[in-house]
C-alpha cells in the first residue's frame, strides 16, 4: 500500500540480485508452514479507513460529551493548540531515538530543555529523559534503590496512599527478586508517620505519592527525617501540576521524584501514551535508569547536545545494565515542555490555582448534601473522597443519563472503602456544570 | 603497549604490584587503551570489606564501554583511591602510577602464582 | 561550566529566551469562590520560563528544523524499522472519540475503544500465530521483561524453580540480556556459527534442567532466519524450557512465516516498527506480547475480552479482564491506546495481503542494497538476506576508517546513517535496514554515497574523519558531555 515499487523497478532490483522473482529470496527458509493465508479483512483504502475508524470512536462517550469528575492518576486538562501543532511536525515525530546528534540537535536540545523544566518544577537536581509512565517510574525507582544499596538492604515501604495501579507494577517487577514490600495494608487514615516504626536499617527506599491517591496532600518532613537517619531513600510520586502550587519534594528532603506528566498537555487517549517523570539528587546521577541528555560542543565552539552516561544502559551494559529501558515517552516529553514553556511560571500556578479552587467549590456543596460526607480532613489539591449513601456504581450509572461521568468508585480498590467515591475537578469544568452535578448527586442519592 | 616489568598481570588486564603482604591493584594501559578516553570510576566495595580472587571491586566507564575490575588475587580492601572519581581521565594518562585504583592485603599468596609477568601479558593472544 | 558558555548557540534554549511577564497561554477567569490555601503549603518560587506563544511556536519549530526524520529522508537504521508513517494514522489517533476518552470509564462508555483493541489482538493473534496477547507492554523492552516474567511465573507454577538460566545469542539486542537480569536470571551467551545461525552444539550443551528458555531473534541480527529455528526451539522444549521470541524484526516475516508456527511460545512485537506507528523522537511504543495457550493465563491484565456474547441483533458487549494466573500488571491502566489505533489503521490498510506485501518488499529492498554493496564493503555472511543486512565499515588499505567515520559522512549527503557497532559480532558494523516504503531511486542514491565514501576513504581519509561538514552541528565532544555533566539549562545549587 505505501510501496513505491512499478513493476520495472522490480524487474530491474531482481536482475541485480540475481533472481527470477520476489519469491526465490525466501527459498532458504525452513520449513512447513511458510505463506500462511491470513485471516484478516482485506486492505482498504484511506478513505475507507477514516470512514470506519470514525464509525468506532463514535461509539465512545468522550470528555466533550460528558461532563467528567473522573481522574484516580489520569485527568481531563486542557491542552493548547501549540503543542499538538509542534507534535504534528514530522521532524519530530518521525525521527527515531537521537543516537546521532548531529542530525537529532531538535530532538535533544527539546529533551534538556524538558529535563530542566522538571528539575525547576520538583526542586530536585537532575532529571532524565522519561519512562513510560508514573507506575513504571516509581518501580524503577524501588530498582534504583535497591541497587544503591548493592542487594545488601532489600526493604521497600509503600505507602497505602500510592496509586493501586504503581503499586502492582512494583509487585509485578518485584515478583522474582529478594525484594519485601511493606506499608500497603497501613491503615488510610494514619498520615505518613504510621510508616515510620517500619523502617529499619534493610530499608533500602520508602516510597510516597504527593498529593496521594485519594486527594490529600501531606507532610513527610517526619517520616522522611526518620527514613534518611536509619539511611534509606525516599521517593515522592507527584502530580506535577500540583506543583504548580505546592512545595516541591526537593525542597523538603526527598532523594527521587517520580510522576505521571499526563497532566501536562498529554491527551486523555484511554490511558497512554502517558510520561513517567523521574528525578533524583547530583549524587545518584549514574544509578539513575533511563536516558539523559547532556551540553557539550563541537570543535567549532557551537553549543550542542547528546546522550550521555550512556554506558549505564542497556546497548553497553548488557546484563550489567540497572534497567532494561530503551525506547521511552520522547514525543510525550516534548509535548510536556511545550505545555510547561507556554504556560511558565505563571501560566502553570494559574491553573493549578484553578483546579484547587474549583474542587474546593465542589466539596463545599457536595458536603451540604443529605447522605454525602468528606471522609478526609487533610487538604487537597484537585481531587478529593466522598463517602456516597449509594453503592458509586448505581451512582455512576444515573449520573450518566445526565451526561455527567461521576468520579471512581474507590470500592474496587481496598475493602472498607465501598460506597466512597474520588471526585476530580479541573480547570475544564464551570461552576455551572459543577453545580449540575450537585444537583444530579442529590436527585440520584437514593434508589 | 607497556606493561612495566616488576608487576604482575591477570587475563582481565588487572596489574598487581606487591608491596611485602600488601597489594596495589589497578588496570593495565592496554585496557585504558581499549576503553579509551575514562569518564568515570566507582568503587563497588567498602574499605575493610574482603573479596576473594575474581570478584568485582571497581567498574570503569568510557564513552563507548563498560568494564568491571576485578580483584587479580584474593585480599582486604585497605583503601581505595579516592582522587580517582574525580579524575577519571588519569586511568587513560598514567594506569600504573597515579591510576592505583585499591590496596590490599593479600590473604593467600600462592594465588599470584596463577598471574601472568610483563612477557606473559604482551605475548596475550588478543580477541581483537 | 564556563567553557560552554562560551559557546555558539544555534538556538537559544526556553530559559534563554525567557523574559519577566510574559505567558504564553491564559486561562479564563476563576468562577467559583476561593477557598483558602494554607500558606504552609505554598511553594515561594517556581523557576519556570515565560514565553509569549509565538516565541513558543518559533523555538520548537526551529528546533524541529535541526532533525532528520523519516519525512525528510533515507532512514536506513537496522532493526529499527523506520518505514513511512502513515499520515492517516495521525488523522484516526486524533480523533476525539479516541483521544478524549479516560481510561477508567464504565465500559459501556468506551465500547469502541476496548473492542478496537480486542480486534488488534485478534488481528496480531492470527499475524503470528499466538493464541493469547496482551497489548499492555509500552515498549519492546517492556514486552521482553513482560515475557520473562511470564516464563518465570510458568516454570513457578510447575513448582520448578531450579531454571534461573537464560540462553542469548551473541547477536542479541542488548534489552534481551538486560530484561533477563532484570528478572532475576542467569544469562549464558551462545555462540553463532560460521553462516550466522545458533551454534547448536553450543545450544545443547546448554539445555538441561536449570533451563528457563531462550531469547531469539528471528530473522536475527544479522537480518538471517535461523536455518535451524525448529532444532533450536525443539532442543529447548526438549529440556523443559521455553522459546522468547524478540519481534523487533518482524517486518521481514508478516505473512510468510509465523513464529507460533515454529516452535515461539512468547514475543513481542514492536508497533513502532513493523506496524508504522512513528518513533516519535525516542517513543512512545508499544510492545504487545503474544503467547502460547499454555502460557494465556499468565498474562498481563487487564486485556480485551467478549465479556457478553452477542447475537443477531446485539452486538458482543466488550470489556477488561484479567487472566486467571495473571504475572499482574506491568503498568498503569491498559497500555498506549494512542499507538494501537495507529497500528490498526495500518493493518486495517493493508489485509493479510498487504502485509505480505509490504514484508516481501522489506526484503527485496534490503537484497537490492546488498547486491549493489558486495564489491565495496565485506559482508560476512554474505547470502540471501531477510529484511536487514550487516556490511562491515572497514578496509584493509585504509586501516584508519572506521564505520563511525563511514556514518558521519553519509549524513553530508542527507541520509541517516545505519547503526554502529551492533551487533557485537561483527567488527565496525553498520547494520543495514532500508525497508518497504523506500523507492529504487532512494536505495541507488544510498548506494552512489556509500560507493563513494569507500574512495574517499582511500584518497580524502581527512575528510571522513571530520565529518559531518553539512549538519548543524559538527562532531560533538561525547567525552567532554560525560565527564563535565551539564544536564540541565543551569547547574544545580550543590
Amino acid at each position: 500500500m505505501f510501496l513505491p515499487h512499478t513493476d520495472a523497478d522490480r524487474e530491474a532490483m531482481l536482475r541485480t540480485i540475481g533472481v527470477k522473482k520476489i519469491k526465490d529470496l525466501f527459498e532458504g527458509l525452513p520449513g512447513e508452514h511458510l505463506f500462511p493465508e491470513l485471516d484478516l479483512p482485506p486492505g482498504v483504502t484511506e478513505m475507507e479507513a477514516l470512514a470506519e475508524l470514525q464509525h468506532i470512536a463514535d461509539a465512545n462517550e468522550t470528555t466533550g460529551e460528558l461532563i467528567s469528575f473522573l481522574g484516580a492518576g489520569a485527568y481531563n486538562h486542557y491542552s493548547p493548540a501549540v503543542v499538538d501543532s509542534i507534535l504534528r511536525r514530522g521532524e519530530f515525530y518521525t525521527a527515531y531515538t537521537p543516537y546521532q546528534p548531529e542530525i537529532s540537535q531538535g530532538t535533544l536540545q527539546a529533551i534538556f530543555e524538558y529535563q530542566s523544566m522538571i528539575v525547576a518544577l520538583t526542586g530536585m537536581d537532575v532529571s532524565n529523559a522519561s519512562h513510560y509512565d508514573g507506575a513504571t517510574a516509581v518501580a524503577e525507582a524501588v530498582n534504583m534503590a535497591y541497587h544503591n544499596f548493592r542487594g545488601k538492604r532489600t526493604k521497600v515501604i509503600l505507602s497505602p496512599g500510592l496509586h493501586p495501579h504503581y503499586r502492582e507494577t512494583v509487585h509485578t517487577y518485584t515478583v522474582d527478586s529478594n525484594i519485601l514490600l511493606e506499608g500497603e495494608e497501613t491503615p488510610l487514615d494514619s498520615g505518613p508517620e504510621a510508616l515510620i516504626p517500619l523502617i529499619d536499617d534493610n530499608t533500602a527506599l520508602v516510597a510516597v505519592q504527593y498529593p496521594d491517591f485519594f486527594g490529600r496532600i501531606h507532610r513527610f518532613r517526619e517520616l522522611i527525617e526518620a527514613a534518611h537517619q536509619a539511611g534509606a531513600l525516599v521517593a515522592v510520586h507527584v502530580n506535577p501540576l500540583a506543583l504548580g502550587l505546592l512545595e516541591p519534594p526537593g525542597d523538603f528532603g526527598a532523594d527521587i521524584v517520580t510522576g505521571e506528566g499526563q497532566s501536562l498537555g498529554i491527551p486523555l487517549s484511554f490511558g497512554g501514551p502517558y510520561l513517567g517523570i523521574f528525578a533524583t539528587r547530583q549524587q545518584y546521577v549514574r544509578k539513575m535508569a533511563g536516558r539523559i541528555v547532556g551540553e557539550t560542543q563541537d570543535a567549532r565552539c557551537q553549543r550542542g547536545f547528546v546522550l550521555t552516561l550512556s554506558t549505564r544502559e542497556q546497548h553497553i551494559r548488557r546484563e550489567k545494565a540497572t534497567s532494561n529501558i530503551c525506547t521511552n515517552q520522547g514525543l510525550m516529553a516534548l509535548a510536556a515542555a511545550i505545555y510547561m514553556s507556554l504556560l511558565g511560571k505563571n501560566g502553570l500556578r494559574q491553573v493549578a490555582e484553578l483546579n484547587f479552587h474549583k474542587a474546593h467549590y465542589a466539596a463545599a456543596q457536595i458536603a451540604t448534601l443529605d447522605g454525602f460526607e468528606l471522609v478526609y480532613d487533610e487538604p487537597f489539591f484537585n481531587e478529593f473522597t466522598v463517602r456516597c449513601p449509594r453503592p458509586v456504581a448505581e451512582i455512576n450509572e444515573e449520573l450518566l443519563s445526565y451526561d455527567i461521568l461521576g468520579g471512581y468508585d474507590l470500592g474496587q480498590t481496598r475493602a472498607g472503602l465501598e460506597n466512597h467515591m474520588l471526585i476530580a475537578v479541573t480547570e475544564m469544568v464551570s461552576r455551572e456544570q459543577i453545580d449540575i452535578f450537585v444537583d444530579a448527586l442529590a436527585e440520584v442519592a437514593h434508589d | 603497549m607497556n606493561f612495566p616489568k616488576e608487576l604482575k598481570y591477570t587475563r582481565n588486564d588487572e596489574w598487581i604490584r606487591m608491596e611485602g603482604d600488601e597489594g596495589v591493584i589497578g588496570i593495565t594501559d592496554y585496557a585504558q587503551d581499549q576503553l579509551s578516553d575514562i569518564v568515570f570510576v566507582e568503587f563497588l566495595v567498602d574499605v575493610g570489606e574482603s573479596l576473594e580472587q575474581g570478584k568485582t571491586f571497581a567498574a570503569v566507564e568510557s564513552v563507548k564501554a563498560a568494564a568491571e575490575v576485578y580483584m587479580p588475587v584474593s585480599g582486604k580492601i585497605i583503601a581505595v583511591n579516592e582522587d580517582l572519581p574525580d579524575a577519571p581521565e588519569k586511568v587513560n594518562s598514567d594506569p600504573y602510577g597515579e591510576a592505583w585504583m585499591a590496596r590490599i592485603k593479600i590473604s593467600d599468596p600462592s594465588e599470584l602464582d596463577d598471574l601472568l609477568d610483563a612477557d606473559g601479558i604482551a605475548k596475550l593472544e588478543r580477541d581483537h | 561550566m564556563t567553557d560552554l558558555s562560551t559557546s555558539l548557540k544555534i538556538e537559544p534554549t526556553v530559559f534563554e529566551l525567557s523574559s519577566p511577564g510574559r505567558q504564553g497561554h491564559s486561562f479564563p477567569e476563576l468562577d467559583v469562590p476561593h477557598a483558602e490555601i494554607p500558606k504552609s503549603l505554598l511553594r515561594d518560587d517556581l523557576p519556570l520560563p515565560e514565553l509569549a506563544e509565538v516565541d513558543v511556536a518559533r523555538h520548537f519549530t526551529r528546533l524541529s528544523q535541526l532533525n532528520h526524520g523519516v519525512d525528510t529522508g533515507f532512514y536506513p537504521l537496522g532493526s529499527c524499522t523506520m518505514k513511512y508513517n502513515p499520515k492517516i494514522n495521525e488523522a484516526t489517533s486524533r480523533l476525539p472519540g479516541f483521544a478524549n476518552i479516560h481510561p477508567l470509564q464504565p465500559i459501556e462508555t468506551v465500547q469502541g475503544a476496548i473492542g478496537l483493541m480486542f480486534e488488534l489482538q485478534e488481528w496480531l493473534k492470527e499475524i503470528s500465530g499466538f493464541a493469547g496477547i496482551t497489548l499492555q507492554p509500552a515498549a519492546g523492552a517492556h514486552g521482553e521483561l513482560t515475557g520473562v516474567l511470564i516464563m518465570r511465573a510458568y516454570h513457578r507454577a510447575r513448582g520448578d524453580d531450579r531454571r534461573v538460566k537464560m540462553l542469548i545469542p551473541d547477536s542479541a539486542h542488548g534489552t534481551n540480556p538486560a530484561s533477563s537480569a532484570m528478572s532475576g536470571l542467569e544469562i549464558v551467551e551462545i555462540p553463532s556459527d560460521t553462516r550466522g545461525n545458533i551454534d547448536l552444539a553450543a545450544l545443547r550443551a546448554e539445555c538441561d534442567e536449570t533451563l528457563a528458555g531462550i531469547m531469539i531473534t528471528n530473522p536475527n541480527t544479522l537480518g538471517l532466519f535461523d536455518e535451524n529455528l525448529r532444532q533450536v526451539c525443539d532442543c529447548v522444549h526438549e529440556a523443559g524450557g521455553l522459546v522468547y521470541g524478540d519481534g523487533a524484526n518482524f517486518n521481514a516475516i508478516m505473512g510468510i512465516s509465523r513464529p507460533a508456527d515454529c516452535g515461539v511460545d512468547v514475543l513481542h512485537f514492536n508497533l513502532h516498527k513493523t506496524f508504522s506507528t512513528p518513533h516519535g523522537g525516542g517513543g512512545p511504543g508499544s510492545g504487545p506480547v503474544g503467547v502460547t495457550d499454555e502460557l494465556a493465563a499468565f498474562l498481563p491484565g487487564p486485556i480485551a475480552a467478549i465479556v457478553e456474547e452477542g447475537d443477531d441483533e446485539e452486538p458482543p458487549l466488550y470489556g477488561l479482564v484479567t487472566p486467571e494466573k495473571s504475572i499482574g500488571r506491568i503498568k498503569a491502566f491498559h497500555g498506549h491506546f494512542g499507538v494501537m489505533t495507529r497500528a490498526y489503521t495500518y493493518i486495517m490498510m493493508l489485509g493479510g495481503e498487504g502485509l505480505r506485501a509490504a514484508s516481501e518488499h522489506a526484503v527485496l529492498n534490503a537484497n537490492y542494497l546488498q547486491a549493489r554493496l558486495r564489491d565495496t564493503y565485506k559482508i560476512p555472511y554474505d547470502r540471501i538476506c531477510m529484511h536487514e543486512f550487516v556490511a562491515e565499515g572497514h578496509w584493509e588499505d585504509a586501516p584508519d576508517i572506521h564505520a563511525l567515520d563511514i556514518s558521519k559522512r553519509l549524513m553530508d549527503f542527507g541520509f541517516h546513517p545505519p547503526t554502529n557497532y551492533f551487533p557485537l559480532i561483527v567488527p565496525e558494523a553498520l547494520m543495514i535496514e532500508p525497508t518497504e516504503t523506500e523507492s529504487k531511486e532512494t536505495l541507488d542514491a544510498f548506494a552512489d554515497a556509500l560507493i563513494q565514501i569507500a574512495e574517499e576513504a582511500r584518497t580524502q581519509p581527512d575528510l571522513l574523519q571530520t565529518a559531518p561538514h553539512r549538519t548543524p552541528v559538527g562532531r560533538l565532544d561525547e567525552v567532554k558531555a560525560a565527564r563535565e555533566l551539564v544536564l540541565c539549562c543551569w547547574l544545580p545549587e550543590k
